[in-house]
């Protein structure tokens, strides 16, 4: 792949250190604009803690990620977030108690312009853009494929838990969206609209997505380049026929021949 | 998984949770209801002097026990320590209205009473303003150390809090903070008298007007929860119940958790300072021991009886503890004297059996907020994953 323009996202040398273990190790990564690609890798493979390292969650030991060309490295979570990029996470995350709709309204939260004066005294732009988020809230909800839009978080189907919490990751509009396991726990019908879903994010909206995920029938349909990851470290990448056939790919997954 | 989820999936009645019924329609009741009380009051009763002052009481811990809710109740910080913003409040209407600092000379729209007065007399009600100002930035700077902390560790640093600021005021007879040596407390005997309410140039309202005292509390009382139900269903109200909920998750959506941390502490402050400035006004005197660590316990009682993050149950709560402390025990008093025993002497007593029946029978308070009703009863296993890294694992950083 060769990009004219700079890449959206490029994480450059990136390890991460717990005590001893090296969870991540020299990572380097790009994510081209209006792209799908992929992360995979066999459990403990260090992919969820590269995630982490790019969102905010943990600070890189070494290495930088510049984002959109803006310098988001070790950055809090919710600069990264505002800077645009959202997330899902492997264990739902979800706010358990308030409702969907409440939920999304919630991702929106760096795009709302309320200042606390106006929120008290709920001024006419406080009003308007409040009537904007829930209305947007809904259109997002619509958009994953989710019918009960007042429904609280807890009780909806795990399914649905999902796709709400792709909702409230598009609702900061990002220009990247990560998905941690979205497909963990659903069925093939599921999977297959998730990745319909995927794709209309890409088309309709130009967004990247950056996907980690073990059901490979998705990552290789949906992927333009799949990065491959274990014990922290890169061990391929390419396009999916390219990964597939690689050697260090199968035996990462299937062991080597004794 | 997902059958496991739908097997034991709880149901709240009302899915709709802040938009049921219009939260105006209680609140012009429950203001309406509150109006009409001296009335009542007045018509049924000949003496009504010792329920009027404990209503007086009543309202001022009414706007405490929101302010508290909002700290608690709405963003989840166990705070110990509420006192303190009382404390500060109460000095500042002392500071800004009495004699204490003879040697000024500052006058802005006292009463009549005040107007020849040496010292610094600035009128009630711009008090109220300057003193919720001055909490609110104090509960800022008293929040701040404590935002890294969760659960028992802020509990312990608030009630560390709630300790030493009675005793800063109580040693600043020569300077504060060891600067100067203006006396600001005047120790444990604290300052007395303060400036009663009134309007500029007229004569103020006496110790004894409980009915017009009475209103100006309820004024307080309406401006506190007008203020707790816009905030509760705003973008801030929505970001404190995510941070409660799940901060790692709140972060990752762009919520900053220190600045929303620290707007529910100067809020929750604000209105402690307010209660606090109408508290000193109305008793005319401020010293430290009403500032006891009882008293924050006192308040979170409220919250927790009435229905933590309910606003219309904190209400309730903070009626219903007031006036039996402040009033039902005494009237008991009356009765039981003539065999000899004061029930006001077990008081502690009878709070404790209440709340331990309360905590028993109904842990989620008079009126629980529907998401903590679902919090305490929740019995379901979270969804989760085998390799779920835990929240520990995340480092939620926040500066």
């Amino acid at each position: 792949m060769s990009e004219t323009t700079a890449p959206l996202l490029v994480a450059s040398n990136v390890s991460k250190v717990f005590g001893g273990l090296v969870a991540v190790n020299d990572v380097s990564f790009t994510v081209p604009h209006k792209a799908i690609v992929s992360l995979i890798g066999p459990n403990g493979a260090g992919k969820t803690t590269f995630f982490n390292c790019m969102t905010g969650l943990y600070k890189p030991t070494t290495g930088t990620v510049v984002f959109d060309g803006k310098d988001i490295t070790a950055k809090r979570a919710d600069i990264v977030t505002d800077a645009g990029m959202a997330r899902t996470f492997q264990n739902i995350k979800l706010f358990r108690t308030m409702s969907a709709v409440e939920n999304v309204q919630v991702g929106m939260h760096p795009r709302l312009k309320s200042r606390i004066t106006g929120m008290i005294l709920r001024t006419p732009f406080v009003r308007r853009e409040e009537q904007g988020a829930r209305d947007k809230a809904r259109e997002l909800l619509d958009m994953v494929g989710l019918k009960r839009h007042d429904e609280l978080a807890m009780n909806l189907p795990y399914g649905d838990q999902r796709r709400l919490e792709i909702a409230r990751a598009l609702a900061s509009d990002p220009k990247l969206l990560l998905l941690d396991e979205p497909t963990a726990g659903m069925n093939p019908q599921e999977s297959e609209q998730l990745r319909s879903l995927m794709e209309r994010v890409r088309d309709e909206r130009g967004i990247s997505v950056l996907l980690i995920e073990h059901d490979m029938k998705v990552v290789m349909s949906v992927s333009e380049h799949i990065t491959v990851l274990e014990s922290g470290t890169k061990i391929a990448e390419g396009g999916p026929q390219e990964v597939r056939a690689n050697p260090r790919v199968i035996e990462a997954y299937l062991g080597s021949q004794a | 998984m997902s059958t496991a989820t739908a097997a034991s999936t709880p149901v709240l009645k009302k899915p709709k949770l802040s938009r049921g019924t219009s939260p105006w329609i209680i609140f012009l009741s429950v203001v309406g209801a509150l109006a009409l009380f001296p009335v009542v009051v007045d018509t049924l009763m000949t003496d009504d002097a010792s329920l009027m002052k404990a209503s007086l009481q009543a309202l001022a811990y009414i706007v405490m026990a929101l302010g508290l809710n909002i700290v608690v109740g709405f963003a989840g910080l166990l705070d110990l320590g509420y006192v303190a913003f009382y404390a500060i409040g109460a000095f500042v209407v002392a500071w800004l209205g009495s004699s204490h600092f003879a040697d000024a000379d500052i006058h802005i729209l006292a009463s009549s009473a005040a107007e020849n007065l040496p010292g610094i007399h600035v009128n009630f009600f711009i008090v109220l303003l300057i003193g919720a100002v001055f909490t609110a930035i104090w509960g800022a700077l008293l929040g701040a150390p404590t935002l890294r902390l969760r659960g028992d560790y802020l509990a312990i640093v608030t009630l560390a809090f709630g300790e030493i600021v009675p005793r800063v005021f109580e040693n600043s007879t020569s300077g504060i903070f060891g600067i100067g040596s203006t006396d600001f407390s005047n120790g444990k005997q604290g300052i007395q008298p303060i400036d009663s309410i009134g309007f500029p140039g007229q004569l103020p309202i006496g110790p004894f007007e409980n009915v017009k005292l009475y209103y100006i509390g309820l004024a307080l009382v309406a401006i506190t929860l007008f203020i707790n139900i816009m905030l509760r269903d705003s973008r801030m109200g929505r970001a404190w119940i995510a941070v409660r909920e799940d901060e790692v998750a709140a972060s990752a959506m762009g919520i900053n958790l220190v600045r929303t941390k620290l707007w529910a502490y100067a809020i929750g402050a604000a209105l402690g300072g307010f209660a606090g400035v109408y508290f000193g006004a109305i008793n005319t005197s401020v010293n430290v021991d009403q500032f006891a660590f009882g008293k924050s316990v006192f308040i979170l009682c409220m919250v927790i009886i009435g229905g933590m993050g309910n606003i219309w149950g904190v209400v309730l709560g903070a009626i219903a503890l007031s006036m039996l402390n402040s009033f039902g025990l005494p009237e008991l008093n009356k009765l039981s004297d003539p065999i000899g025993f004061q029930v006001t002497s077990i008081s502690f007593g009878i709070f404790g059996f209440f709340l331990l029946a309360m905590m028993i029978l109904r842990p989620e308070g008079f009126l629980p907020s529907g998401r903590r009703k679902l919090e305490l009863h929740d019995e379901e296993p979270e969804v989760a994953i085998p390799d779920d890294p835990g929240d520990q694992a995340y480092e939620v950083r926040q500066s």
